[in-house]
């Protein structure tokens, strides 16, 4: 019997990173753009994403939905309810989504024929953030109703984000919500991350939601003459 | 708590190479952990015993190389270390910044194994 060292270096999760890469890739070129949402549970990922996809519909855009829970698929039936089409990821008791299940959800879905794919993750302020799902945005979502301070105990999710939503704003006030701390807090943990402020159920900061969904959209192609 | 499904990924990562490489048994396996890797490694240790029974690594020991947040400060013109990963800004000038240099790793490094002895034509330790 003999030992020796086995030198290796590469990311553990390369496997879901890899996946990730594809995901990303064939978003790109079915130009549909890819939002995930990841916050603690009950800070309003579902609601928020339900009234965001009704107004996505509205205004004649073609959308769906992905949604991640430990069981039930309550939050699927909620958010079918927008008229959209919705799949549910159940994890059985798994914290979070991983790219290759995602992939195994959009089997059949024409993603040319989308122009935005939504991913509500497990509500989980720590495990997704190690796991890339080729998403173009991530979303963390933070309500008036949880501390100030939280994204100063869930660092690691608010500085994998490209973009905070303080959501039920409309409950500020009955909570003394303490926005500039909240605000220094994300501002701390990721210097320059836009945030949002919305209540979905007032539409409070809706339409500037619905506006930077609008920037994130691919440029239209400039017409080009044959060649 | 995913620290499981991380060492699942890591057993299963380490095994593959593992039987590769003629393996009997994995003694040791050297991973590098970052702050800001999202995984805690403390319970990635206190997961490892249970995600390891029954394979190849079982009874194996876990080196975590432990690597904090580090960010370019535009200001100094360098990189510079994070005390934690609460406050984004450089610890000398105070500048803020979102460009992390170091931190986000969470890499298998090395393992070490056993394997049957070499036939004597062959060096110890030498690669083909």
């Amino acid at each position: 019997m003999s030992t020796r060292i086995v030198e290796v270096r590469r990311g553990i999760l390369k496997q879901n990173d890899q996946q990730a890469a594809v995901l990303r890739r064939r978003f790109q070129e079915a130009g549909v753009t890819v939002v995930s949402l990841v916050s603690s549970p009950g800070a309003g990922k579902t609601e928020f994403l339900r009234r965001t996809l009704e107004a996505l519909r509205g205004a004649g855009h073609r959308v769906a939905a992905i949604v991640g829970d430990l069981e039930t698929d309550n939050d699927a039936r909620r958010l079918a309810e927008a008229g959209v089409p919705v799949r549910q990821i159940v994890t059985h008791g798994r914290c979070h989504l991983e790219a290759e299940w995602v992939g195994e959800h959009l089997e059949g879905w024409a993603l040319d024929q989308l122009d935005y794919l939504f991913i509500e993750n497990v509500g989980n302020l720590v495990c997704p953030a190690s796991y890339d799902l080729g998403e173009q945005v991530r979303a963390v979502l933070l309500s008036v109703t949880e501390g100030e301070d939280k994204p100063l105990k869930y660092p690691t999710i608010f500085n994998s984000a490209d973009l905070a939503v303080i959501t039920k704003v409309d409950l500020a006030a009955a909570v003394e919500f303490d926005r500039a701390a909240a605000l220094a807090s994300i501002e701390s943990v990721r210097p320059g991350l836009r945030v949002l402020e919305v209540s979905a159920k007032r539409g409070t900061g809706m339409a500037e939601w619905l506006a930077l969904l609008g920037a994130y959209r691919p440029a239209a192609a400039p017409a080009t003459p044959d060649a | 708590m995913h620290e499981l499904s991380i060492v699942n990924a890591l057993v299963a990562m380490v095994e593959e190479k593992a039987r590769a490489a003629g393996a009997t048994r994995v003694t040791r396996v050297q991973i590098r952990v970052g702050a800001l890797s999202g995984v805690v490694a403390d319970a990635l240790r206190s997961s490892y015993d249970f995600g390891t029974t029954g394979t190849l690594l079982e009874g194996s020991t876990l080196a975590i190389e432990e690597v904090p947040v580090a960010i370019a400060c535009l200001a100094c013109g360098r990189d510079v270390v994070l005390p934690g990963i609460q406050h984004f800004c450089c610890p000398d000038c105070g500048t803020p910044s979102a460009r992390v240099t170091q931190g986000r790793e969470l890499d298998l490094l090395s393992f070490e194994i056993e394997t049957p002895d070499p036939e004597p034509s062959i060096e110890p330790g030498a690669d083909p």
